[in-house]
């Protein structure tokens, strides 16, 4: 609460920068990031299908600049964010069903969150390579 | 009989709750097979011609899936940015304009991706 009229010296209950960083806490707050980032990415999709949609010129720029290193770069952790994002959803889903709650589970669901998305992301990127140009 | 819950309903920061909870939820369901397709989609047409890229998202079931994927999606991340607007934005008059900023991007986006995957299907 920040009430303006909350007596002052109250005691305020302990905020991020008192605890040690842990697994948990760190997945909620990249869950949050990768969130944000994915909504400004969502900017670099439109500029995409509109330059697909307004011509070849268009498209051919669109193309050649997210092919080069520093576009591919920024869609490899775009990809990361959306696939991490994605399966951070999954846990949050199965949590709201009352699983998944226990020491255990909860540190195993963390570690899988993790270990998938970066497994995941460098499958699509290999996919990704094999598949270039397949669809002319 | 008036409980004193009728009279605090509707009088949170949001001024809302199940109902925003339950479509990011639904929108959150709905995006993870959608954006499966969309990976495929976009990984398919990594360096190709324009050619190629309109054929593929020309194709109708292709480009249903995309608006479907492009609806769900705007809609999800409105209300996930809305969340963190609320959790940071403490300024009244400011926290407003971002909301009011937050659904004018949404809906710019949206209707944006909308249009241009309408134009490559309709080939006009």
């Amino acid at each position: 609460m920040d009430s303006p009229n909350a007596a002052p010296g109250r005691p305020l209950s302990p905020h991020l920068q008192i605890y040690r960083p842990m697994l948990s806490m760190m997945m909620s707050i990249v869950h949050r990031i990768t969130g944000g980032a994915l909504y400004v990415g969502t900017v670099l999709v439109v500029i995409w299908l509109v330059s697909a949609a307004a011509g070849p010129s268009a498209f051919a720029t669109a193309q050649a600049v997210y092919g080069s290193i520093l576009g591919q770069l920024v869609l490899f952790f775009y990809t990361w964010a959306l696939v991490h994002h994605a399966l951070g959803g999954v846990r949050h889903l199965i949590w709201d069903v009352g699983h998944g709650f226990e020491p255990g589970q909860r540190e195993l669901l963390y570690r899988a969150t993790l270990a998938g998305s970066i497994g995941l992301t460098l499958l699509i990127w290999i996919v990704g390579y094999a598949l270039k140009g397949a669809a002319g | 009989m008036r409980t004193p819950l009728g009279q605090v309903r509707g009088l949170g920061s949001a001024k809302s709750g199940t109902e925003h909870f339950w479509l990011q939820r639904l929108t959150a369901v709905a995006n993870l097979p959608l954006t499966l397709v969309f990976i495929g989609v976009v990984a398919t047409l990594a360096g190709s011609s324009h050619a190629g890229a309109t054929a593929t998202l020309g194709n109708p079931c292709v480009a249903i899936l995309m608006l479907l994927f492009v609806l769900s999606a705007t809609v999800h991340m409105r209300i996930g940015m809305q969340v963190i607007i609320e959790d940071y934005v403490h300024d009244d008059l400011l926290k407003l304009l971002a909301l009011m900023a937050n659904t004018f991007f949404a809906i710019v986006i949206g209707l944006a991706a909308a249009f241009a995957l309408l134009k490559i299907s309709f080939g006009v």
